[in-house]
């Protein structure tokens, strides 16, 4: 196993653990916008395993995946964020 | 001299490099997403630190992989995420002022407290001025 290999898995299992803290957060955040700015972690989160997960199997095609998981990242957040100013004025 | 140098192994090391300076920013941002006292502290933590990891680990991917059109879909995905994600947090930051989300005790709060009571009278006179909704 090449030393390139080793980081990449050190890197996708490091990027779990980061999901499981993100998780924690998501369970644990006292308010509605602690729960977004969690949910939004989680996405940079998917997309860094994603760009990984490319690099460790060869295939390109899977790098589409990731953007458009940063586009729709942002919408998710911003529609929350319209729901909120709406909901509770 | 220089085809001496294994091009392969060149790119796989500064790649590689790349990729761990990306996660050890991602891991800071997620314990501190975890650790901090505040929503507010939470939010500035995690935009900074989420935006730099995941540039560096996509533009490790980039140099890796050393194709044009691959490098087009990174400079799109780094773009995107830079304009984004400050613009999304300033519209969450500004959602959780106006929703009375708490602060820490010990935000120094002297100068902010002006705007905070004038937009929340606001608030309340624009509640109290919206017609009742018809049935």
């Amino acid at each position: 196993m090449s030393i390139f290999t080793t980081t990449l898995l050190i890197a996708i299992s490091v990027l779990s653990f980061c999901l499981v803290l993100v998780s924690i957060r998501f369970i644990l955040g006292p308010t509605l916008p602690d729960r977004i700015t969690a949910f939004d972690l989680f996405v940079a989160n998917t997309i860094g395993i994603i760009a990984i997960y490319t690099e460790l199997t060869g295939h390109e095609n899977f790098i589409d995946v990731a953007i458009i998981l940063s586009v729709f990242g942002f919408l998710g957040s911003i529609s929350f964020a319209y729901y909120l100013m709406k909901a509770y004025r | 001299m220089w085809e001496e140098i294994d091009l392969l192994k060149l790119r796989e090391i500064i790649s590689s490099v790349f990729i761990l300076l990306g996660i050890a920013f991602m891991l800071i941002a997620s314990i501190g997403l975890l650790r901090f006292p505040d929503f507010y502290c939470r939010m500035s933590a995690i935009t900074k630190g989420s935006t730099l990891g995941l540039g560096l680990i996509v533009s490790g991917m980039g140099i890796y992989f050393n194709q044009p059109d691959m490098a087009l879909k990174v400079t799109l995905i780094i773009s995107f995420t830079f304009v984004t994600a400050p613009v999304a947090a300033h519209v969450m930051a500004r959602t959780a002022v106006r929703n009375k989300v708490p602060f820490w005790y010990k935000t120094n709060l002297t100068e902010f407290k002006e705007y905070l009571r004038k937009k929340h009278q606001e608030d309340k006179e624009a509640k109290k001025e919206e017609p009742a909704p018809k049935a």
